[in-house]
């Protein structure tokens, strides 16, 4: 985590140089990528385009993680469990008490927020790896509470919930896959530009300075506590929104869908995209949905070797993951640029 | 200058477990003074800063700025009172450029929620726009402009320290608190650091409170000198009465007759 994890401004493409053009060639990559994933998914069989929805839901949980760690720089190992509340209180507002969705997702982000602000307290008394064994124990914790036989009307215990896929509104003739995805798509795009802002505001400068220097920065009079909670309630939050999304996008909440190997799969995706650059996000998401098939068509057998060595591969490769490609190319294209 | 003083330390002393950092100090600095805090090393000095910070809590006495006691708020309540600083081994954030370690400084000069910064809503930007047109003021004042978007993390242990006092600056203190600014700088910077710290006091009408090892630097700028030794104050007067005084060459120079 020692290269550059400052504001992800510079690479969205909000803080143009000075006389220089306002079409960088950070905002033309973010453009071009937006423009693929509105047009592509128009001419992609419906199991894909779920699976481009599962990138897009899990790039705006990683997305939050990176707010969380990136940023603020807690370590969370137990984000599937905020996923889960997320995904829970949606199937069940929508199935017992017939809330709509788009009134449940924004409910379940909220639930979400409570829920990892208040953790945030005791959190705040845990640095490094206490804190990672912390959010640990959500995650191993998480699964068994959803299957207890207490709560078995609501969640439907070890048999999970069923949820109704939503139908695309206003009669649009596209299919409920491709409703889902765009929906998910555009709150994903919502999630992505309130966290720029965010990080690139007082707040944002709050939280990194908090992850730099604890004692410095409350010596600036940033209150540590707040933000600290503030940034468990806030990465929460919008993980809980993701796990919502996930629910009506799958038609189903099972418990067993968000243990802790989730939770690493995020952590992993943070990676792989880059410790605190979200637009990497998207890229740490569809290394964890398509990496693991390319392994299985590798080796059947091996299949959880082979993913092994990919992890290995891009660690080694690109340590600081999906940004440092990004980086190299925008220093490559701007070489090529200066020799026209 | 009579009258109350901006800055007054009373009887404070600091135990850690059996062990007394600080031993019953008082001394006031006045506005617009330089006061330069000496003493051989382990003398307090430090502790008694990170109780100005509110980083300690002093086991007995009182520190009052304007008259009032600051010993009830918490750290980060104490940029309010008008306390800046800088610290012993320079404490930035190495992660983010030299104008956003500046804009952090400007934080409680500022208000925000996570809401209107995430919505961006017109009036942070209006603040921000403000603190921007401040950021680059103190940037052209302590001449940083080459480095302002470059990482903290990279740039040279001479010019981190511009950043680090830059950074207090934008909290536009009243009272600056100078943990060994000359710490790890060579005989030049010194000079030129003796100048600046001149100039902050006359320019922005800061009052600085220097804790320092450089006899010279202090000798040189400051108008008031608290010598400690072993946490309890061994001398106190201008630069050359403490210079002078035999207790304090002892303690610098060893017990051995003059």
């Amino acid at each position: 985590m020692s290269t550059a994890q400052d504001t992800s401004a510079d690479i969205a493409g909000t803080r143009p140089a000075a006389g220089k053009s306002i079409l960088t060639v950070p905002l033309v990559a973010s453009l071009a990528t937006l423009g693929l994933l509105i047009v592509v998914p128009l001419f992609l069989k419906n199991f894909v385009v779920f699976q481009l929805t599962m990138i897009v839901i899990y790039a705006i949980a990683i997305l939050s993680l990176n707010i969380l760690t990136g940023a603020s720089g807690q370590v969370s190992l137990g984000h599937s469990a905020f996923f889960a509340v997320g995904a829970y209180a949606t199937g069940i507002m929508m199935e017992h008490a017939n809330v709509p969705y788009l009134l449940a997702i924004p409910i379940a982000g909220v639930i979400c927020f409570v829920i990892g602000f208040l953790f945030g307290f005791p959190a705040l008394r845990l640095k490094g790896v206490y804190l990672a064994l912390a959010t640990f124990a959500l995650a191993v914790a998480a699964p068994p509470l959803f299957k207890l036989g207490t709560f078995e009307h609501w969640t439907g215990g070890v048999q999970g919930l069923l949820v109704t896929k939503p139908e695309p509104p206003f009669g649009l003739d596209i299919s409920q896959d491709r409703y889902v995805y765009y929906l998910s798509l555009t709150i994903a795009l919502i999630i992505y530009l309130l966290s720029v802002n965010l990080l690139n505001s007082r707040s944002g400068r709050a939280l990194m300075a908090i992850r730099d220097n604890e004692i410095a920065a409350s010596s600036m009079g940033v209150d540590l506590a707040l933000y600290k909670t503030l940034a468990f309630g806030i990465s929460a939050g919008f993980t809980g929104i993701a796990g919502a999304l996930g629910a009506i996008t799958v038609a189903y909440v099972a418990p067993d869908a968000y243990t802790f190997n989730f939770a690493i799969a995020l952590f992993l995706g943070m990676v792989i995209g880059g410790v605190g650059w979200l637009p990497g996000s998207l890229a740490g998401a569809a290394f964890i949905v398509f990496v693991p098939n390319i392994a299985e068509g590798i080796s059947k057998g091996l299949s959880y070797a082979v993913f092994g060595v990919f992890i290995f591969a891009v660690i080694f490769l690109l340590p600081n993951g999906a940004r440092q490609l990004a980086y190299y190319l925008y220093a490559q294209i701007k070489k090529l640029v200066s020799r026209f | 200058m009579q009258g109350q003083p901006l800055l007054a330390v009373r009887d404070v002393s600091v135990v850690f477990g059996g062990i007394v950092a600080l031993n019953n100090v008082s001394f006031d600095l006045r506005q617009g003074n330089i006061l330069g805090l000496i003493g051989p090393n382990g003398a307090g000095k430090t502790t008694l800063f990170n109780c100005l910070s509110r980083l300690y809590q002093p086991s007995k006495g009182d520190i009052l700025v304007d008259g009032a006691s600051i010993l009830s708020r918490p750290a980060h309540k104490i940029c309010d009172v008008g306390i800046g600083r800088t610290f012993q081994n320079v404490a930035l954030f190495p992660n983010l450029s030299v104008a956003d370690n500046i804009r952090v400084g400007a934080h409680s000069h500022t208000k925000s929620d996570i809401v209107s910064d995430a919505l961006h809503l017109p009036w942070t930007r209006r603040q921000e726009h403000t603190l921007n047109e401040r950021v680059d003021e103190i940037i052209a004042y302590l001449d940083l402009q080459a480095v302002q978007d470059q990482l903290v993390s990279g740039l040279p242990f001479g010019t981190q320290k511009r950043v680090e006092l830059a950074r207090a600056l934008a909290a536009e203190p009243k009272i600056l608190l100078l943990d060994e600014p000359a710490g790890g700088l060579n005989h030049e910077e010194v000079h030129v650091l003796g100048d600046l710290i001149r100039r902050i006091r006359d320019d922005r009408k800061i009052t600085v409170l220097l804790v320092e090892h450089h006899m010279g630097l202090v000798m040189s700028i400051a108008d008031h000198v608290v010598a400690l030794n072993f946490g309890s104050k061994l001398a106190e007067g201008t630069p050359a009465q403490v210079q002078s005084n035999p207790d304090v060459i002892k303690a610098y120079l060893g017990s051995k007759d003059q």
